[in-house]
């Protein structure tokens, strides 16, 4: 199976027509209904659904405190790594961009997996450039041998790969897959994506399902909002998710909405997606997914991640750096992208307590070697 | 009089509603709502347990007189849920476990067959199995085979507040099996609960409509009040309805007696 004929067929469609076409009783019909689908959920995509915002959060905001009640999920990324083959251009880890690049040692992420520990957080997110040579399957099968000593739960955001690649890390404790399309537009893709082994984007597209096949828990996918056009994208990857969630009923199914932000390389985004865009993505998301996981990072203020909490979010990370040994090393890394909601774990779990949200740190236990440890 | 006690796994139980530990915006409200409800058994996810956490961890805040019922919440299969199962007795939370096997993310329904073969495994390890399945009489059998202490058939799909969908199995379920039956799932008013238990249900879990109510406390103490009732007038038998008036005069009087 693959996405990617849907992709074609829906890419290759005239969607500005059918974005305009959405009557406002198709709208109200979408939000009406208990079980919504593909029609539906464009219905609550376009422009059609603006002025209908409230309703709609309404409505997301009960179904997500019924689904998951008054909780927020807590984890932190961890770079292990920024060298990077590819050139994407709005990243800055690009290979072309001059920056210095390092690799954590055993002994330096055992440092830095300690100092996260300490904050409290249990879930982790491992992430590297594309550079299989410096940080491949090896490298990260290595680091969780140090890792599973300090989390119960290790999800990956690292290159795409192959099936039996997926397999392997689920084999040493990796439970969840976050991987983002970036966009799903393929002509823009192939822009954005000059050189590198990312440029595959078929493989790219097929990756997510490949780590639901390998026996990931969670798969959390998503499209980096302002390289295209936000509402294609949007659709798209609540189709993907739809997808994914029909085929593989065994997997949790998430998604983050990232919004570009400033990094040390010089690309601009072509549409500058609005708080208000932003909530209606993750309100139809809601709407059209009610179990849906739905994660928003650091790249967001603090103020907008408070305001947003009741309307969908169920994860959110936490005491954040996108600089390889950033919790624990000052030196002259350069991060990923800038960060705008740079507050610690402990004042993130103050927030959100103040919001009445629970900052849940621990949500799963890694059953698969307890008969090998004797419990 | 004697007094309506509740028996299973050997512990003789006063309270007819169970409670759970999931979904509640701050964990401290829950000794509030145990109090409130009257509830003895008390539901907790082992995944979201920790005890190596100094602070915040969810056991610190189940009062100590209550009965832990650790679920296996997270197995997709029979095997992962006798891991969970074993855990939890590792960590020290007593022989009670809740079988929740559910590889369904879409409708979150439970595997009868992997929840059968945990309870049989489990049981014969010498756990007080109380399995979460769907309404369903040969799965309830299957169970009973198994040497499960208990079935729990839901209500409606769990977390979805929907009330006693299953109104028709669960009725049969009590009919036929011998085991306890406690509705758990889709409960979403105390009123559903009273329904359950009218119809001979032994006790109700719930968790969703308590934890995710305005005010959980006043929620849970009306669940409590909502079990009891509905236990009383089940043990009081309710008179048989009819769906015609009894006359006033009727029709056979002049036969005097007859």
């Amino acid at each position: 199976m693959s996405f990617y004929p849907l992709v074609k067929k829906y890419m290759d469609a005239a969607l500005d027509e059918q974005f305009s076409a959405v009557s406002e009783d198709d709208v109200r019909r979408a939000l009406a209904k208990t079980s919504l689908d593909a029609n539906d959920y464009m219905a609550l995509i376009s422009p059609t659904a603006v002025p209908f915002l409230e309703e709609m959060a309404q409505k997301a905001s009960r179904l997500t405190a019924q689904n998951f009640g008054h909780t927020i999920h807590l984890f932190t990324p961890l770079y292990l790594s920024s060298f990077c083959s590819n050139h994407c251009v709005y990243c800055g880890f690009n290979a072309k961009n001059k920056i210095p690049r390092s690799r954590l040692t055993m002994e330096e992420l055992e440092v830095e997996a300690k100092a996260i520990s300490a904050t409290g957080l249990k879930h982790l997110l491992i992430l590297t450039g594309e550079a299989p040579a410096k940080a491949g399957v090896d490298y990260l099968v290595e680091c969780m041998t140090v890792l599973q000593k300090h989390f119960p739960s290790v999800s990956i955001e690292v290159f795409a790969m192959d099936e039996d690649e997926y397999a392997r890390l689920v084999d040493v404790g990796v439970d969840g897959l976050t991987l983002f399309q970036e966009t799903y537009d393929e002509t823009l893709y192939a822009k954005l994506h000059p050189k590198g082994p990312k440029k595959d984007f078929r493989y790219r597209i097929d990756a997510p399902e490949r780590g639901c096949k390998a026996g990931m828990r969670v798969v959390n996918i998503g499209a980096l909002l302002g390289l295209g056009d936000w509402r294609k994208d949007a659709l798209l990857t609540g189709l993907h998710l739809k997808y994914l969630t029909d085929l593989y009923p065994e997997v949790d199914i998430a998604v983050s909405l990232p919004r570009m932000r400033p990094h040390a390389g010089e690309f601009q985004p072509s549409t500058i997606v609005e708080d208000r865009d932003m909530v209606q993505i993750m309100l139809a998301q809601r709407l059209f997914l009610p179990r849906l996981g739905i994660t928003v990072s650091t790249r967001e203020s603090a103020e907008f991640r408070e305001n947003i909490l009741p309307l969908g979010v169920t994860k959110m990370s936490a005491g954040v750096t996108t600089a390889v040994g950033g919790h624990t090393q000052h030196n002259d890394q350069v991060g990923q992208f800038e960060i705008c909601d740079d507050r610690s774990v402990e004042e993130m779990s103050t927030a959100l307590r103040k919001c009445g949200y629970q900052p849940v740190f621990k949500d799963w236990e890694p059953i698969f070697d307890m008969e090998t440890t004797g419990v | 009089m004697n007094e309506d006690l509740f028996e299973i796994g050997g512990l003789k139980l006063t309270s007819r509603l169970f409670t759970g530990t999931g979904k509640y915006g701050c964990d401290s409200v829950i000794p509030d709502v145990c109090e409130a409800s009257g509830s003895e058994v008390i539901t907790v996810a082992l995944r979201r347990v920790d005890l190596q956490s100094d602070t915040g961890n969810v056991m610190d805040f189940i009062p100590k007189n209550m009965q832990l019922l650790p679920n296996t919440s997270g197995a997709r299969t029979a095997d992962e849920a006798v891991r969970i199962a074993h855990l939890a007795r590792a960590m020290g939370c007593g022989d009670w476990i809740k079988i929740e096997v559910i590889s369904d993310n879409k409708y979150l329904l439970p595997d009868g067959y992997e929840t059968a073969k945990a309870t049989e495994i489990l049981a014969k390890e010498g756990f007080v199995v109380l399995p979460y399945i769907n309404a369903d009489l040969y799965v309830a059998k299957d169970l009973v085979n198994a040497g499960a202490a208990a079935v729990m058939p839901l209500g409606a799909p769990i977390g979805t507040n929907r009330g006693l969908k299953t109104r028709e199995m669960v009725r049969i379920l009590i009919e036929e099996i011998e085991l306890p039956i406690i509705v758990d799932a889709g409960i979403g008013r105390p009123s559903e609960a009273c329904e359950a238990m009218e119809m001979g249900a032994d006790a109700c879990l719930v968790n969703t409509a308590i934890a995710t109510a305005s005010d959980p406390t006043m929620m849970a103490r009306a669940f409590g009040r909502a079990v009891k009732a509905g236990r009383e007038a089940y043990l009081s038998g309710p008179g048989a309805t009819k769906k015609h008036a009894d006359a006033s005069s009727p029709l056979t009087g002049f036969l005097g007696g007859v």
